[in-house]
């Protein structure tokens, strides 16, 4: 026995040191060399931006790969050139010339030229890309005179004030000669190793840990990048954001991966600041989903009763915590090229509401219920299954008895897109920089089954439909603007949705980062003017 | 060790039709729920037109019927192939080997603190049932065992890693730290020191309750009485004779627990950030990713016939009057 005594005690002993050695203070920061540590919530499956153009995508890549301009505070028709320095639409709406810029080069070395446009316009974003194919579906050509200028040919009018506002989201540009004679370019192994043209190159991924960017030393931009690698670490909970932050593991936090309920004692944090900028080109809408097949939904009166049942500012300052808008309409505020404030509005009003509904001849039972309706809150946020408990509660007070049903995102894009298994559903589409990419999808009638963030509850009216038409091949840019103004008012008043909210993310951060949130897609940008301050 | 292997045998054959049974459940219980892989791929896109969607249903092959599929995956398996994951692109076993090791290290180190630290406390406690150590032990016991794992992590993170900052916040190792051999693994346990203590307190008040009760019981035996007559220590008493024979079901709980805490381990991976066979799985779930899901329940089912197995062995090692029939038969 005196054995196993001696044995415990050196192994107590052994243990002691260990941990002591384990438990020093972590000492330096992670700030050596300009290293800024970001959090990220997901890792995309496909990291190519030029077909998964989608937030989650462009967060880490775009500071590999960039587009041809990017959007901009105070650029003309809110763009900066990035690898297009000027670009021109002809009056016909039947082609688009981009100037490119000299002297640029891809991560390997290679230099970079209009034949990389072309290829990634015909090859990529027409054929594969999610926006894309919507963007560049009448695209015929590109054509390349020289190693500098693309000239994009259309079949049918295209309006260039939709390609420029598509810009920043649509033209991410791949090298020609990476992809160049692969069979299936979708599923590609280049589409996670990227080569791009941007201030950052793809050095290491580690699935679950984390992207490692770093340096490139011959990017275009003078003097860019400030930084000499950007980390993204994957932090899947969102506590642990906030913790990282204060302990300065991480020097920033976008999309809101700090909740909206922490930012009130996080932004006491000393060497901690909370910024609101920086996604006013990717406003998120807070919208009713209302499936018109339901016959007493068919009923505008009835649409109208619930859109006056709603408080739109409680819904701001109560689940937003105020970092949101009151929504007026389909085309949210900061789309200022479109936004009318000139539309139909259904101020809350509960008398109001309920009268509209005895008018259309539904009176309540004996337990002051006039109908029953299945609500399908989205997931996709914390916001919009608040909000579905809050409308539960809303509705009730009209009479109206909504009984939530709880999906994973999964089921529930199913259940509304494709098996049309609700009546009201509370979901969260994006704005993206002009009507015709993913606002107008919303009412237009004849989108098929399994589309989704599409208008799927059979809701069809001829005149707005015709109206979508005309503004697809309306190449006048004012006259453009006009259609999409009228639109705005035709939607207010038919209530085929009803807008609640809109709202941009929340980036938070440590002061020592310099420039955030210095354009409207900062989150989604090159990154190249961000500067650590040690 | 002749026992041993033909315990081996004859568990490693009892437990394929339990494991064919847990993939096709797996498989058609996954398939029940709504939505599929090209759903959740679409959904981390912002979606796509319907053309975009027919085309991707085809190239994951989800165009098949669910029979085809599964049938189609049985094949494979029957090679060992465990397939391809549409979630993350990638072969499914470069997938598990990548996240088992993080996953064993939580779990092993876990379940080797809370069953130390909880026999040695429940021997401390049992020495002497009913004293004020014993029930300050049994209460503390008791009310960790009531926290959930999730909260306890977020303290001790609050605690050790933002206020105090003694240990990191999250992951498994220093972020492209360059470190190598010794460094490199002091630095992984660094980073494992409180996802293992959130994990492993939490059953720790089991293993000290059992070896408590054990001991309370094997006080009252004859045997206790003999060894006391004799006038032997209590110190002596206490390790040869109580805790000893306490031992034994603490073994068979050590079996079981692993098999739980493998469930523990999803949200301290997630509250941690450790990418490890939990978080893997939640991905799973949430991709519609049947094969990717099925081979992180397969692994993990053999990893818990694996250790069940050693529990086993280390009983018939133990005590020699087990094991015995079942090696004969």
């Amino acid at each position: 026995m005196p054995n196993i005594l001696l044995t415990r005690r050196r192994l107590l002993q052994t243990t002691a040191v260990l941990l002591a050695s384990m438990a020093m203070p972590t000492g330096g920061l992670a700030q050596e060399g300009g290293r800024l540590v970001v959090a990220a919530d997901s890792e995309p499956k496909n990291l190519n931006p030029a077909i998964a153009a989608s937030n989650g995508v462009f967060f880490i890549a775009s500071k590999v790969i960039e587009p041809l301009a990017e959007a901009s505070f105070d650029g003309a028709d809110g763009l900066a050139p990035r690898l297009a320095t000027s670009w021109e639409g002809s009056d016909d709406g039947l082609s688009v010339t981009f100037k490119l810029r000299e002297g640029v080069t891809w991560h390997d070395g290679k230099p970079f030229t209009s034949a990389d446009v072309a290829f990634s316009a015909m090859n990529v974003w027409k054929p594969l890309q999610n926006l894309g194919r919507l963007v560049f579906a009448n695209l015929e050509s590109v054509e390349t005179p020289d190693d500098l200028t693309a000239v994009f040919k259309f079949s049918k009018p295209t309006p260039f004030q939709l390609i420029r506002n598509a810009l920043p989201v649509v033209t991410s540009v791949v090298a020609k000669h990476i992809f160049e004679g692969s069979a299936d370019i979708a599923a590609d192994p280049a589409n996670n190793q990227l080569v791009g043209t941007g201030p950052f190159k793809l050095a290491e991924y580690k699935p679950g840990e984390y992207y490692r960017l770093t340096r490139n030393d011959g990017y275009w931009g003078e003097g860019e990048p400030k930084l000499s690698e950007i980390v993204f670490r994957v932090l899947p909970d969102r506590a642990a954001a906030a913790s990282a932050l204060e302990a300065d593991e991480i020097q920033l936090a976008a999309f809101s991966q700090v909740p909206l309920s922490d930012l009130e004692r996080i932004s006491k944090v000393d060497g901690i600041k909370v910024y609101s900028e920086g996604y006013e080109a990717l406003t998120y809408q807070l919208v009713v989903e209302i499936n018109h097949r339901r016959k007493e939904l068919a009923d505008l009166k009835v649409r109208q009763a619930m859109a006056h049942a709603i408080d739109k500012d409680f819904v701001v300052n109560t689940i937003f915590l105020g970092y949101a808008k009151a929504s007026t309409g389909i085309v949210p505020r900061d789309a200022k090229e479109f936004y009318t404030p000139d539309t139909e509005q259904y101020p809350f009003d509960v008398a109001k509401a309920n009268a509209l509904l005895d008018e259309a001849g539904y009176a309540k039972d004996a337990n002051g219920v006039r109908f029953t309706l299945k609500l399908l809150p989205a997931p996709f946020f914390s916001e919009t299954r608040q909000f579905g408990d809050y409308l539960r509660q809303a509705l009730a007070a009209i009479g109206i008895n909504a009984e939530i049903a709880n999906n994973d995102a999964g089921a529930h894009l199913k259940a509304v897109y494709t098996d049309h298994d609700f009546d009201i559903s509370v979901g969260s589409p994006v704005f993206r920089g002009d009507p015709a990419i993913s606002t107008t999808i919303l009412v237009k009638s004849g989108t098929p089954d399994g589309v989704f963030f599409s208008n799927q509850g059979g809701f069809a009216n001829a005149s707005l439909d015709a109206l979508i038409d005309k503004a697809n091949e309306t190449v006048d840019v004012a006259a453009r603007t006009d259609l999409f103004k009228d639109f705005q008012k035709q939607v207010s008043e038919q209530l085929p949705l009803i807008n609640v909210a809109e709202w941009g993310f929340i980036t938070v951060a440590r002061t020592s980062v310099k420039n955030v949130s210095n354009n409207p897609r900062w989150a989604v940008s090159n990154w190249a003017d961000t500067e650590l301050e040690s | 060790m002749r026992r041993a292997l033909l315990l081996l045998k004859r568990r490693a054959i009892s437990s394929i039709p339990v494991l064919l049974i847990v993939i096709v459940g797996t498989f058609l219980l996954l398939e029940a729920a709504p939505g599929d892989a090209v759903d959740a791929y679409l959904l981390s896109i912002g979606g796509g037109d319907a053309a975009l969607v027919a085309s991707l249903r085809a190239s994951y092959g989800l165009d098949q019927s669910t029979l085809a599929r599964l049938w189609l995956y049985l094949t494979a398996l029957a090679h060992f192939d465990l397939g391809w994951s549409v979630t993350f692109g990638r072969p499914i076993v470069d997938l598990i080997l990548e996240r088992l090791p993080n996953t064993l290290w939580l779990m092993g180190s876990a379940l080797a603190l809370s069953f130390s630290l909880g026999s040695i406390l429940g021997v401390v406690a049992g020495a002497r049932p009913g004293s004020a150590t014993d029930r300050f032990l049994s209460i503390g016991s008791l009310a960790l065992y009531a926290v959930p794992s999730f909260w306890l992590g977020l303290v001790l993170s609050v605690v050790f890693s933002v206020q105090l900052r003694w240990f990191p916040i999250a992951g498994i190792e220093t972020i492209a730290s360059g470190k190598h051999g010794i460094d490199r693994a002091l630095d992984i346990a660094r980073h494992l020191v409180l996802p293992v203590s959130a994990l492993g307190f939490i059953y720790l008040a089991l293993f000290l309750r059992m070896m408590r009760s054990g001991m309370a019981e094997a006080w009252r035996q004859d045997y206790a009485l003999a060894a006391r007559a004799k006038g032997l220590g209590r110190p002596r008493i206490v390790i040869r004779h109580i805790a000893r024979n306490a031992l034994l079901p603490l073994v068979t709980m050590l079996g079981l627990q692993a098999a739980s805490m493998l469930g523990g381990s999803v949200v301290i991976e997630s509250v941690f950030a450790i990418p490890g066979f939990g978080r893997l799985a939640q991905e799973a779930v949430a991709g519609r990713d049947a094969p990717l899901l099925i081979g992180i329940i397969v692994t993990s089912a053999v990893l818990v016939i694996l250790v069940n197995l050693l529990v086993d062995i280390t009983y018939a090692l133990l005590d020699p009057r087990v094991g015995a029939a079942e090696a004969a038969a």
